[in-house]
């Protein structure tokens, strides 16, 4: 009796170190119907993460080349300029917001790229005292696109006024300057990054906290859920403070373009749910299709069709709103509480049905369960 | 009910002395590895708020006094492992252990719990009998105790297998293979299985039908003599599996350990005299590990057993009483979870919801959605999420602090969804409820929407 017990436990024992000992040779079944996560990973960096970051660097470029005009002769035709490549950087970056991994998450990219509303005070008093440092969090609402926008619209009352303090105050060009100089800076080093940082992420395709596809993931949820659905429609329409914050959109000084942003950013957000490619022209595994090999295993209602469904009638509420989400907030916030609704209801999708489908925890939970 | 001839039987103290060592050695371990991973700081210490049991909202985290709490815990589980001052330390480890399992529900284990109930059983057995220090202090060890303090540990085991089978007659684990069908596909990174296996549906339901019947059959083929051996194979294997595809911490190996208590005590012994091998020799402890062998037949007699024994069959009414209280709930049990602790029902479902709190003042008709982040941890929210009593408790510390400024007009709203076994998400909560207004009560919670669906079976 006791002999064979000593047999189990001992056999038991061996079994236990096999089978959980990493095996880094594990050859790859083609007959396997796990879905090929790693292939996922691979047509999301080459086809939307690495191009949605080179476009946007070139965007910066173009920005960084139009303020080093206009710093050089600040006039209304260089003014112009600058406000356009702006805009277009300030769209290209709803593409990458939501790649809060690598690099980027160990720098706090978004956070030096898009906190607003922007600090006016903070700004100002940056700009005359000319002494501050941009890497400390609290300069993360005094620098980026949202500070731009103050510098390029806000800080005056009509062009004629912004253009002469840009001429007769050098300490608005130097600040300008070092904004720019800042976001190239940071955008240089999180870009450049993906081109050894690719090969990594694409074999991280493990169900752990730390692997890119669970990060990949949850990143995208807690971007619709923050970046998206509260900064861009639920804080400014008041959802979160008991009265409506207008002068918490994004863009708050350029004014019209807040729904331009909001738009560009959800069509971001299906093009990386759907797998369509950044140029648009192919498309590939994504979230959806393995929501639908998910899907095909549990003979389940079909989640990826109604996710898809709710953000096309997200995007459609959002289209229904006026440019100038501050002014909708203003004339008619119910439309504007109406639209956050329509956000809302992919947030239940998300978090609670393609949660569970996939199997994978919210951020680094750590407890037993039984 | 129960004859006096058995009551009066007695059978060798070797297996309590087995299971009193193990126990308390798994203990030990289980607070210093809890202790280790930096839980006491996460999930004692940082959090602002803590859900309490009904009835138990005075059991809070002590502050850094909590570290002594697991302290005191730990070294009881170690006084007991070594038998010294056996009574007083089971006494203390039980209301330690209980007590940080009070602390906050949202770690709520059925483990945990069965390690609660073990221990409360533990403090009317004569674990100390043999191989105990207290035998050193007392200089007398015994060979043989009653045999119902053996058994009773038996039927406490029986009960959690059994209950924890039958829990599992219902369509959505049989028929549907539901939540494995959701979980074992997950687990595509394990080695050898993980991307054939864990992928096949009749795996899925292979597991289903194989672990109910598992926990269904497996106390009688380790109380059987003939088919012992084999259900204790079956007991490592089960329990190292689930152990492998899930984080279930140190449960398998407290499972393992306990059902030893089925063996015979030739097999104790053996344990017991191997234990003796282990040990550097000293004459005085020699002395008393030489007593288990020796011819004495000593029998522990326990004081006051009349009285121990109605304390120990009170308990086991209940044991046997509450994991059936869901029946005096109406409603589906998986959806409502009226009824679902303390009851056994381990690994059941998967079940995930998100819900987030309108705080409304009715007088100037403003309101606004609470950002969960800025009261709960992540691991709160989670738990929050889908269980009634938890939304509700949540509900009314929300409310006490908006109403902080005497302001009486506050209600609470929450906007809930929850998702069970792979179904879709549907509103869990009435959203026109003011919860702020409503009590915890051991009543039906007439606010909880019912299940689009229906789960058949027990």
């Amino acid at each position: 009796m006791y002999k064979k017990f000593l047999i189990i436990l001992f056999t038991s024992f061996i079994l236990v170190q096999c089978s959980s000992s990493d095996d880094d040779a594990n050859d790859i079944n083609e007959n396997n119907i796990a879905y090929d996560r790693e292939k996922m990973l691979v047509y999301l960096a080459d086809n939307i993460i690495i191009p949605a970051y080179s476009s946007f660097k070139s965007a910066l470029t173009d920005l960084d080349n139009s303020t080093k005009t206009f710093v050089a002769s600040p006039n209304q035709t260089n003014l112009d300029d600058l406000r356009s490549k702006w805009l277009v950087s300030y769209k290209s970056w709803q593409h990458v917001e939501m790649f809060d991994i690598g690099k980027a998450e160990e720098i706090y990219f978004k956070l030096k790229m898009n906190v607003y509303p922007a600090d006016k005070t903070w700004l100002e008093n940056n700009i005359s005292s000319g002494s501050y440092d941009l890497d400390k969090a609290e300069n993360y609402s005094s620098q980026g696109f949202p500070a731009i926008d103050y510098m390029l619209f806000g800080i005056e009352v009509d062009d004629v006024e912004i253009l002469n303090k840009f001429k007769s105050n050098f300490k608005y060009t130097n600040y300008l300057t070092a904004l720019i100089n800042k976001m190239v800076t940071n955008t240089s080093t999180v870009v450049d990054d993906w081109t050894n940082y690719r090969e990594s992420f694409v074999i991280s395709s493990d169900n752990t906290a730390s692997s890119s596809v669970n990060k990949l993931i949850n990143d995208f949820i807690y971007y619709y859920e923050k970046g998206f659905r509260a900064n861009k429609i639920g804080i400014p329409a008041g959802v979160f403070s008991g009265g409506s914050l207008p002068s918490n959109v994004e863009a708050f000084y350029k004014k019209n373009i807040s729904k331009d942003l909001a738009l560009e950013a959800m069509e971001a957000i299906i093009k990386f749910y759907n797998g369509t490619s950044y140029d648009g022209l192919s498309s590939g595994p994504s979230i959806k299709s393995y929501l639908t090999h998910l899907n095909s295993i549990k003979n389940g209602t079909s989640l990826s069709a109604s996710l898809e469904t709710k953000l096309q009638s997200a995007k459609t509420s959002i289209n229904s709103l006026s440019n100038n989400f501050a002014s909708q907030i203003g004339s008619d916030n119910n439309k504007m509480l109406n639209t956050y609704d329509a956000v809302q209801s992919v947030v239940v999708l998300l978090k609670v049905d393609m949660l569970q489908a996939f199997n994978i925890n919210v951020d680094y939970t750590d407890a037993d369960g039984d | 009910m129960i004859s006096s001839t058995y009551l009066n039987k007695k059978n060798s103290s070797a297996p309590l002395a087995v299971f009193r060592i193990g126990f308390g050695l798994l203990m030990c371990y289980s607070i210093v590895r809890f202790w280790l991973k930096g839980w006491i700081e996460t999930l004692y210490l940082q959090p602002s708020f803590h859900f309490s049991y009904y009835g138990f909202e005075w059991v809070k985290p002590l502050g850094d006094f909590t570290y002594l709490l697991f302290i005191v815990c730990a070294l009881s589980a170690f006084l007991v492992a070594i038998g010294f001052k056996y009574r007083l330390s089971i006494l203390i480890f039980f209301l330690s252990f209980t007590y940080i399992e009070l602390m906050d529900k949202t770690t709520y284990l059925n483990h945990y719990y069965f390690i609660s109930m073990i221990s409360f059983l533990m403090i009317f057995i004569p674990a100390n009998a043999t191989f105990s220090f207290d035998n050193l202090i007392n200089g007398v060890s015994y060979n043989k105790v009653s045999a119902w303090t053996i058994d009773s540990i038996k039927v406490l085991l029986s009960i959690v297998y059994i209950y924890s089978g039958l829990a599992k007659l219902n369509s959505d684990w049989l028929f549907n293979a539901m939540p494995l069908k959701i979980w074992l596909p997950s687990k595509f990174d394990l080695p050898l299985i993980g991307e054939n296996l864990m992928q096949f549906e009749w795996v899925h339901y292979a597991m289903s039908w194989g672990g109910m019947f598992y926990d269904l059959f497996i106390p009688f083929l380790l109380l059987y003599r003939p088919t012992r051996l084999f259900g204790f194979a079956l007991v490592v294997f089960f329990h190292i599996f689930t152990r492998v595809l899930f984080p279930i911490g140190m449960f398998p190996y407290i499972m393992i350990m306990a059902s030893l208590i089925f063996f015979e005590s030739e097999f104790h012994i053996k344990v017991l005299n191997f234990i003796k091998k282990m040990i550097p020799s000293s004459d005085k402890i020699k002395y008393i590990f030489f007593k288990i062998n020796s011819e004495l037949t000593d029998v522990y007699v326990i004081k006051k057993e009349k009285i121990i024994l109605y304390i120990v069959s009170i308990f086991f009414i209940f044991q046997f009483l509450i994991p059936m209280r869901y029946l005096l709930y109406p409603g589906e049990l998986f959806w409502n979870e009226q009824g679902y602790r303390f009851s056994w029902r381990v690994m059941l479902m998967e079940k995930k919801g998100y819900s987030v709190f309108k705080i409304v003042d009715k007088k100037t008709n403003t309101s606004f959605f609470v950002n969960n982040e800025d009261y709960l941890t992540p691991f709160q929210e989670k738990q929050m999420s889908f269980q009634p009593d938890f939304i509700l408790e949540y509900a009314h510390y929300l409310g006490d602090i908006f109403s902080s400024n005497k302001n009486e007009n506050v209600q609470v709203f929450v906007d809930s969804y929850v998702a069970l076994n792979g179904r879709l998400s549907q509103r869990y909560i009435d959203k026109t409820v003011d919860l702020y207004k409503e009590k915890e009560s051991f009543k039906h919670k007439k606010w909880i929407l019912p299940l689009n669906d229906e789960i058949k079976g027990l």
